[in-house]
């Protein structure tokens, strides 16, 4: 078991809390920066987009994980980032200031889906964010002069100033750095009045209202906060995939997005990173599990779908707080070993009202 | 005239985003989530019928009935198994598993050798007939789903207006707490509602078969019914066929007039304006809680 002692009020300040704190991330640190010549490309690769899923990840689990607004159409603000990116690169405008704009022109969309959620909530909102995703995904479509419509854009390498980003392990370290610097930046914000007027309006409308907390304007700053990080993580992505086409930013992905942060653990920075190892990770595990199934099973088509709704259903139903949850519950095993009550974590179940009276 | 063979052809096919989106309503009305499995009901019900008439040879009357009622006892199963175990949960959890139940129905009907990935035609007595009125032209496929969903909303309108067991649906909804106090057995008509739900999922895959084709991805039809179900406020039966409408006319309508693309955002278009100026759909109830 682990006792801090707290002799000094700056402890409470810090970010590592205790020595096993700063140990642990110091390895993860250090292995994230030897990874390119530890890890092979190909997975070098996939670490690069569980960085990118990452910070979008980051941006929805601020959004809904911490403010309690949950987008059906997130893949909308991926993909804004994504052409803006795209299209800015291609006209030669330099890497860092294309995707501040990438960030800009994503958080200027929240803020235009923010102002209808101003006004609904619950399942209103989740079909207001669906709406602005469809109407982003034809018109990234229909808009051909600029994203190149259904054949698609390329996107070309990011450079900084003379200096071209073209090999894996140049643009893992740039996907490494924004990844360290939204994580160092939300865990920071959600620490400030900021974030915790969030959090109040994620548990309570209501009371967050009568502590003085502008519903309005939080509720707008968190969607644009939110819609910026998934900018910027599309545009990390449009450099990634190379090349882009509207189809890549569909409810489907929407869908996806929001599933990366019920799985990894609504409600924690971590579950954002969990989420996005489980997103990029599960395919891969699916095509190697498929050798060790009978064809017809292994080879069907709707296997990654089955097994997609499978894990979600039993990450609902049996570990609500996600692959976080899970580790939570391990962790304070072994703090608390020999003294783990099996009703430690139980749920609190709660008799469900109405939504419609607000 | 041209304007007035653009409504009929708006109004069947508003008819069958309304068919879809009373499945929403009636779950939402009666349990205050939102199934995002319906789509997907919808296409295993269509299967079923399929099933029912080319696999064990019924005759269209039996076999539509059987799909139907084999669908309700499936909705009923589903909700015991994975509905009732997170009962007590917020809402959230219960549209993320709904979004799961989707997945793997559709994954597993695609997973199906030889039937999953193709597109079948279902063989129905009234298929291809046309009535002609004039110079209108209207097909019977469209006017059977017209009619089949103006009975179906009317008799689930009649039930949660006069019926018991509608009204307790409702107190249900609205306060879980005080209908179990009033001796509901919240329980059992949660079961019975899903039950329902997949049910009139059934019939709207039946409907659709013949002008949609039954495959696999049929479900996704059910996304262009939330724009119904929203502009007609999410918990109004009646709202669901007119949002249905005002979404099928508008499509159609801007089909015609409007340059290429408008067709397929323009529900989406009318739903974002509709939350912005009257949130609560065209029938929404106007309630206020007093604290």
């Amino acid at each position: 078991m682990r006792f801090i002692f707290k002799t000094d009020y700056n402890q409470d300040v810090k970010l590592a809390k205790h020595g096993g704190h700063v140990f642990w991330y110091s390895l993860l640190g250090l292995f994230l920066l030897t990874a390119p010549w530890v890890v092979p490309e190909y997975w070098l690769a996939q670490l690069t987009f569980v960085l990118i899923y990452a910070v979008v990840g980051l941006g929805l689990m601020l959004l809904a994980g911490f403010t309690g607004l949950f987008s059906l159409g997130h893949a909308a603000f991926l993909g804004v980032g994504a052409y803006t990116q795209a299209v800015m690169v291609n006209a030669g405008v330099p890497f860092p200031l294309a995707l501040v704009c990438a960030g800009l022109f994503s958080a200027i969309a929240g803020v235009i889906v923010g102002l209808p959620a101003l006004r609904v909530k619950g399942i209103y909102l989740g079909m207001a964010t669906l709406a602005f995703g469809f109407i982003v995904e034809e018109g990234m479509a229909r808009w051909e002069s600029v994203t190149g419509g259904n054949a698609g854009l390329m996107v070309g390498y990011p450079a900084i100033g003379s200096w071209t980003l073209d090999s894996t392990e140049s643009f893992y370290f740039l996907c490494l750095v924004v990844a360290v610097g939204a994580t160092l930046a939300i865990v920071n914000l959600l620490r400030s009045s900021t974030g915790r007027a969030f959090v109040a309006i994620r548990d309570s409308e209501i009371s967050a209202q009568s502590m003085g907390i502008h519903l309005a304007r939080y509720k707008t700053l968190s969607f644009a906060l939110s819609a910026a990080l998934a900018g910027v993580g599309g545009a990390l992505y449009a450099h990634k995939i190379q090349f882009l086409s509207p189809e890549q930013f569909s409810i489907i992905q929407s869908i996806d997005l929001l599933l990366m942060v019920v799985i990894g653990g609504l409600g924690s920075i971590h579950g954002a990173f969990l989420g996005a190892i489980f997103l990029i990770v599960m395919p891969q595990l699916i095509a190697l599990g498929k050798d060790f199934l009978p064809a017809a099973i292994g080879g069907a088509a709707g296997l990654q779908g089955t097994v997609y709704g499978m894990v979600l259903i039993a990450f609902v139903l049996f570990e609500p707080m996600g692959l976080y949850g899970r580790w939570l519950k391990v962790r304070t095993w072994f703090q608390l070993f020999p003294f783990y009550r099996r009703g430690l974590f139980k749920r609190q179940k709660s008799f469900q009202k109405s939504d419609r009276l607000k | 005239m041209q304007l007035l063979q653009l409504l009929i052809s708006g109004v069947a096919q508003g008819c069958i985003y309304g068919l879809i989106a009373l499945g929403f309503v009636l779950i939402y009305k009666a349990t205050e989530t939102v199934s995002f499995a319906q789509g997907d009901l919808m296409m295993v019900g269509a299967f079923s019928g399929l099933a029912a008439m080319s696999l064990l040879g019924f005759p269209f009357w039996i076999a539509v009935p059987s799909a139907i009622v084999a669908m309700g006892v499936f909705g009923a199963f589903l909700e015991r198994l994975v509905i009732r175990p997170i009962l007590g949960q917020p809402a959230f959890s219960i549209v993320m598993l709904t979004i799961g139940v989707g997945y793997v129905l559709r994954g597993l009907i695609t997973m199906i050798p030889d039937v999953g990935t193709d597109t079948h035609t279902m063989p129905m007595p009234y298929a291809g007939e046309v009535l002609r009125l004039g110079g209108l032209v209207i097909a019977a496929e469209q006017m059977v789903v017209i009619g089949a969903t103006a009975i179906l909303c009317l008799g689930l309108f009649a039930m949660f207006k006069y019926s018991k067991l509608g009204i307790a649906m409702q107190a249900a909804s609205q306060n879980q707490l005080a209908a179990y106090y009033m001796g509901i057995p919240v329980k059992q008509i949660n079961g019975l509602v899903w039950g329902l739900a997949a049910s009139v999922a059934a019939v709207a895959g039946l409907l659709l078969a013949p002008i949609t084709f039954v495959h696999a991805n049929m479900g996704f039809i059910g996304l262009k019914a939330f724009p119904a179900a929203v502009v007609g406020g999410f918990g109004s039966l009646p709202g669901a066929i007119v949002g249905g409408l005002v979404i099928g006319i508008v499509e159609s309508f801007s089909g015609f007039y409007l340059p290429e693309g408008f067709k397929d955002i323009a529900p989406y278009i009318v739903v974002l304006l509709m939350l912005v100026l009257k949130p609560n759909g065209l029938f929404g109830e106007q309630l206020r809680k007093k604290v």
